[in-house]
């Protein structure tokens, strides 16, 4: 239904709301981001010459409905404790190796089956669509989880822009290949670059969002900057980071984790407590952030979303296609 | 009056058993500091899982070491290290067991049949047990050397279950786990290429009074 309508309306139309919008925000904001940068500076103590610098306050954030209720996991735990292998296989240690990490200039390529293949610089991809907060679940395949405060807007307003073709039916998505800031990618972990992939419809999925911040600041290094995706029903590794290429297939896309290990990583990989992992059980949860004696939470089926999101795997057996 | 060196290997033993409880101390003081990070539980399960290879290894060590460097007391260290190889091994199960699993067994069976990690981890422990219970000197008099030392050789099998537990639950870079696994080949080596060492000694029979000793172990 949404890319329909898209269809209909030329993208030159849609273009200058938001970015119009987006300057009547940003000039009455502008004070604040002011206050805000300076105050980030003093605070942070970076070097930051450049105004998207991580930690730079984002303004006209607006509340969404999807955004969960529950505590959200502090920054400090979001921003230090993550899986981002390009940087480091340990948890702990990406905050540190991605700090210098550079996010301009930042062009992402969308290519394939589209009418207008692009290459649009971060910039432009920050003022595309109205920010949005979205709290949402994030459930790692490993058992842990987060509620985290994204900055962003549905994925689908970028992917229109480049007007997908009919035929498109997966749309796969590539991390920056950079080996001189990501040491890992000088070794091979994992198959390098990362890609991940979504079928058409949950790419276009109003839950899916394209992220550029987190708790009301430009998205830190570490957790994926300038862009990555959030697809809270999927286990997190679905949610690729530092996106450079965008591109519109007929095929299911090969994905990273399930070239690693077919039997472990599905390429839906929807969050589902009754399919176990064969390393974890999936039917509970840590809360990062509860302490030691904590008791674990139940996992949800996709993660607690399934209201949303079940009707796309109407009719399809999920042990089959984990 | 002790001898010198009796008092010396006591006062060694003494500072080597502070300096075994380092790390649970370390953990302890971060666990009471709020310095174990965002996934304490993790921290907790890692850091008593990677002492345990750690003083296992450090165990397998002090023959190899005493018989190159020709230091016989530092047998006297052994039982001791070995000792707390089962120690950390049972903090890193009591982990598992406690705050992990909150006591669910059904659970943990399904885990240790289902999960190869597990069953690796467990049979690890399992083999420490015995080695640990009969660590006295007065369960050595009651098995008898030969039959002590021979059960007491269960600890190259559980040093390798703990390789392969920790192989088999990293999700990719295996350097750490095959880093471990390198030096217990080593270790493990060792005692091959002195076991045919002093098999063939005795087959040629040339002065088996004097290589006997040297090569018993």
């Amino acid at each position: 239904m949404l890319i329909k309508k898209s269809n209909d309306i030329p993208s030159s139309e849609i273009t200058p709301k938001p970015a119009f919008l987006n300057r009547r925000k940003f000039i009455t904001g502008a004070a604040a981001t002011g206050a805000a940068i300076a105050a980030g500076l003093y605070l942070r103590g970076m070097d930051g010459n450049e105004a998207e610098a991580a930690g730079t306050k984002l303004a006209g954030i607006a509340k969404s409905p999807f955004s969960v209720t529950e505590q959200p996991t502090s920054f400090k735990d979001i921003t230090n404790y993550n899986n981002y292998y390009e940087f480091s296989t340990d948890k702990y240690e990406p905050n540190g190796l991605a700090a210098n990490f550079r996010t301009r200039p930042w062009t992402v390529s969308i290519e394939g089956l589209v009418r207008k293949p692009k290459k649009i610089d971060i910039d432009t991809i920050m003022k595309l669509a109205p920010l949005e907060e979205r709290i949402y679940r994030h459930r790692c395949v490993e058992g842990w989880s987060m509620v985290i405060p994204w900055v962003g807007y549905p994925l689908s307003n970028l992917l229109k822009q480049a007007e997908p073709l009919g035929h498109a039916k997966f749309v796969a998505f590539e991390t920056i290949f950079a080996p001189d800031q990501m040491p890992n990618q000088k070794r091979d972990v994992l198959q390098w670059p990362y890609i991940e992939g979504l079928r058409m419809d949950e790419a276009m999925h109003p839950l899916t969002i394209l992220v550029l911040g987190l708790y009301d600041e430009v998205l830190p290094n570490v957790d994926g900057a300038p862009l990555r995706l959030a697809v809270p029903w999927k286990y997190g590794f679905k949610s690729i980071k530092a996106i450079v290429k965008i591109k519109f297939v007929e095929n299911m896309p090969p994905t990273t984790w399930n070239i690693m290990a077919a039997d472990e990583y599905g390429f839906y990989s929807n969050v589902n407590p009754t399919v176990d992992h064969p390393r974890w059980s999936q039917a509970t949860e840590r809360r990062i952030g509860e302490g030691i004696f904590a008791h674990k939470h139940p996992t949800l089926m996709f993660n607690g979303y399934g209201d949303q999101v079940a009707s796309l795997y109407s009719g399809m057996d999920l042990r089959k296609n984990f | 009056m002790l001898p010198l060196r009796e008092k010396l290997v006591r006062v060694l033993k003494l500072l080597g058993f502070l300096l075994c409880l380092g790390p649970l101390t370390l953990l302890v003081w971060k666990g009471f500091h709020d310095r174990l990070g965002a996934n304490p539980v993790d921290v907790i399960t890692r850091t008593t899982g990677r002492w345990t290879l750690i003083f296992l290894l450090l165990t397998l060590g002090i023959t190899p070491l005493r018989k190159l460097s020709q230091l016989p007391w530092l047998i006297r260290f052994r039982r001791m290290l070995g000792l707390f190889a089962f120690f950390y091994g049972s903090l890193h199960l009591m982990t598992y067991v406690w705050l992990d699993k909150f006591f669910d067994f059904p659970t943990m069976l399904h885990d240790i049949a289902k999960r190869r990690f597990i069953t690796a981890g467990l049979t690890a422990w399992a083999l420490m047990l015995p080695l640990a219970l009969t660590s006295t000197s007065g369960w050595i008099r009651r098995l008898g050397g030969k039959r002590w030392q021979k059960l007491h050789r269960l600890i190259y099998f559980s040093a390798a279950a703990a390789v392969i537990h920790f192989i088999w639950l990293v999700k990719a870079d295996l350097r750490q786990p095959l880093t471990y696994g390198a030096i217990l080949g080593i270790l493990l080596a060792y005692r091959v290429i002195a076991w045919a060492v002093a098999k063939l000694r005795s087959k040629t029979s040339v002065a088996v009074a004097r290589a006997g000793p040297a090569i018993s172990e």
